[in-house]
């Protein structure tokens, strides 16, 4: 105790201050600094587990992109994991914060799921477009739900949103075990695979969805940039009593804004569902909706830069398969890989804004 | 009455990984830190509890181990969000991917590498872990299945719980504690060291949560390893705190009830209700929503929320 008295009167022995927002190269090249000590430090415990980290790297690396093929399933890991990004990025610029990609991705993939299970024969081009729009309205309802109450009586939406991450996978294993059971399947409870007319076209040997995904990129950006809808969320997200006074409706922008990131992230698991699984299963969203929230912070919610990372991501996700075909090491350390990034993305963070000060000799102010 | 006895035992063995987890958000959330790596913390702590619990056979190892692993990880958290000032919500959210997928990673590690393909929990381990019998207590009809018939964590758990609760309400550490979760810079005005207390009580709470992650990785699927063992019971505690309004003693109450809601299903006779596995599955993520929609509607009543709740301190600014 007898630093007690002494605490008021010293200074602490390295003091935060604030300093002004560095220059974009300088603050470029801090997070470069990020990842690269991200990768190494990756590479430590690669190493401690007694492997090369070089050759594991330049094993995700080639596995990647060694084949045609190769390359082709890396797009096809990027579609989903791109589309909720963006999905999420109108919710987090409002500062709202949807933790339930993973329900909005699943409750698109249900609704897009009906029609092509009950609605096969329709013609091709009509089914896709009405499951399309199924996807979106699935996905949007269920990320307005959350929205609606927050609005109302300002439930707290992180936790709102993940508990309905839970209940729309419960949905899936209701529909597989009841009503959508495929019966050829010989009790093996499973939902029936869809009929090829149900199924996404393919485009240079990918499945359609990754030009939806390109396509919705450019579109949240203009979105975002050159509408009113975009300046009204960045208002709020800013301070929703600027908002306010400046005699915007906040409530409707809430609820429009989180209907459309629900609906996002919808569509990407419309696309997931008919495009890549050809089926509903309860890995529909499989952490996506999870990896996506990374994924918009580490782009600072600026969709081209989420188009880069949620590609390089996928590169991370395709390479880490190929490292557990050949080392027996479970691709969960693409996972780990990802956390540990934004790990040390969100510590550089800080340096951009704020430093450090070590203490005078004795302690002076 | 018998079916329903095993169903109140079952209920408070069901609930004890979420008492863990609901107490050590508690503590973290008590000095402003909304942690949402509850979901991850428990996995470290269910991968080291399990892995030292199964190389030396010692069940206080395992135990101090899934303490002390999940207690680093939240070491990560702390260092980002109180000394960094790193936004909360996505440090939880990223520390809870980390988790989860270090502790898979971990565990298909050493699979990979068993002489079997399993892992499981030697025999001596799983001994010291069952039910605790207690002499003549153990043996009396109803009351010694009720109160002294459970594994040594559930009576850990309420000793953490009762402690916890006297820690922050019944002395002036704990109100100091408190006061910095309400107002960190009158706290600090008051001589409060702010954010050494905000260390303590993160990494703190990352420990206890890491002792439920033991319960989940050795208890619940009788000692085998499978990989996502804890299943989303980490998030479930995180709303647990708003149910316990903040009360440690409150949420022994809670973590049953809600550990009731996840055993319903095996024990509703199909002859009364019959409904789909899915809904039961499913009824403790819709009570915690409908919880959290109550307190919500309810909140000018003054729940206990601390009032800078998820907000970070930076000392030259106030």
């Amino acid at each position: 105790m007898s630093t007690q008295t002494g605490y008021m009167s010293r200074e602490p022995l390295l003091r935060v201050v604030k300093r002004a927002e560095k220059p974009t190269r300088q603050i470029m090249l801090l997070r470069a600094e990020a990842l690269v000590f991200a990768l190494v430090a990756g590479g430590v415990f690669i190493l401690l587990i007694g492997y090369n980290p070089f050759e594991i790297y330049g094993t995700i690396l080639s596995g990647a992109f060694r084949s045609k093929m190769a390359i082709q399933a890396t797009v096809k890991v990027m579609i989903p994991l791109l589309i909720s990004s963006l999905g999420v990025t109108l919710a987090f610029k409002m500062k709202f914060w949807n933790i339930g990609a993973e329900g909005q991705i699943i409750a698109g993939a249900i609704c897009a799921s009906y029609f092509a299970l009950y609605h096969s024969s329709w013609n091709h081009v009509l089914l896709v477009t009405v499951m399309f729009l199924a996807g979106i309205v699935g996905g949007g309802l269920w990320g307005l739900i959350p929205a609606l109450f927050r609005v109302k009586w300002g439930t707290n939406e992180t936790l709102f949103t993940l508990m309905l991450n839970y209940i729309a996978l419960h949905v899936v294993n209701f529909l597989r075990d009841g009503p959508w059971k495929d019966p050829g399947s010989q009790g093996f409870p499973k939902i029936a695979r869809f009929d090829k007319n149900a199924a996404l076209d393919k485009l240079l040997g990918v499945q359609i969805g990754w030009v939806v995904a390109l396509a919705l990129a450019a579109l949240v950006l203009f979105y975002l940039r050159s509408t009113k809808h975009g300046y009204e969320i960045s208002v709020v997200g800013e301070s929703s009593d600027t908002a306010r006074y400046a005699g915007m409706d906040v409530k409707k922008i809430v609820l429009r804004t989180m209907f459309l990131s629900g609906a996002v992230c919808g569509i990407a698991g419309m696309v997931q569902a008919t495009g890549s699984d050809i089926t509903l299963t309860n890995a529909v969203a499989g952490g996506v909706g999870f990896t996506a929230i990374i994924v918009a912070w580490l782009s600072r919610l600026n969709p081209v830069t989420i188009v880069i990372v949620s590609f390089l991501f996928s590169v991370l996700e395709k390479g880490s398969s190929v490292v557990q075909s050949s080392f027996g090491l479970s691709t969960d350390c693409a996972d780990v890989l990802q956390a540990v990034i934004l790990f040390f993305v969100l510590g550089c963070e800080f340096f951009i804004r704020y430093g450090f000060v070590v203490r005078k000799k004795g302690g002076a102010a | 009455m018998d079916l329903f006895i095993k169903f109140l035992v079952a209920a408070v063995g069901a609930g004890t990984p979420l008492l863990f987890g609901t107490v050590g958000e508690i503590i973290s959330e008590k000095v402003g830190h909304l942690n949402l790596g509850v979901e991850g913390m428990m996995s470290i702590g269910a991968c080291a509890g399990f892995m030292v619990g199964y190389f030396t056979d010692s069940f206080l190892l395992a135990l101090v181990a899934a303490f002390v692993a999940a207690a680093l990880s939240a070491l990560i958290y702390a260092f980002l969000t109180v000394t960094l000032m790193a936004n909360q919500n996505v440090t939880g959210l990223t520390l809870t991917i980390f988790g989860i997928g270090l502790s898979n990673f971990i565990g298909v590690y050493m699979l990979e590498r068993s002489p079997n393909g399993t892992l499981k929990l030697p025999e001596r381990i799983t001994a010291s872990m069952r039910s605790i019998h207690i002499p003549v207590l153990s043996d009396l009809p109803v009351i010694g299945e009720l109160l002294f018939s459970y594994t040594p964590f559930v009576y850990l758990g309420v000793a953490v719980a009762l402690l916890m609760g006297f820690y922050l309400f019944r002395t002036k550490t704990g109100l100091n504690v408190q006061a910095i979760g309400e107002n960190p810079a009158a706290a600090d005005a008051a001589g409060i060291e702010v954010s050494r207390w905000k260390y303590i009580n993160i990494v703190l709470g990352g420990g206890i949560c890491g002792i439920g992650g033991a319960y989940c990785s050795m208890i619940i699927n009788g000692g085998v390893w499978i990989s996502d063992n804890v299943g989303g019971l980490g998030w479930i505690s995180v709303a647990l705190v708003i149910f316990a309004a903040w009360k440690p003693q409150m949420a022994i109450l809670g973590s049953f009830v809600f550990g009731a809601l996840r055993i319903l299903k095996y024990y509703m006779p199909k002859s009364i209700v019959d409904l789909p596995v899915a809904f039961y599955d499913m009824l403790p993520f819709l009570i915690t929503a409908l919880v959290l929609i109550l307190s919500s509607v309810h909140a000018s009543r003054g729940v206990n929320i601390p009032a800078n709740l998820g907000n970070n301190y930076f000392r030259e600014e106030r």
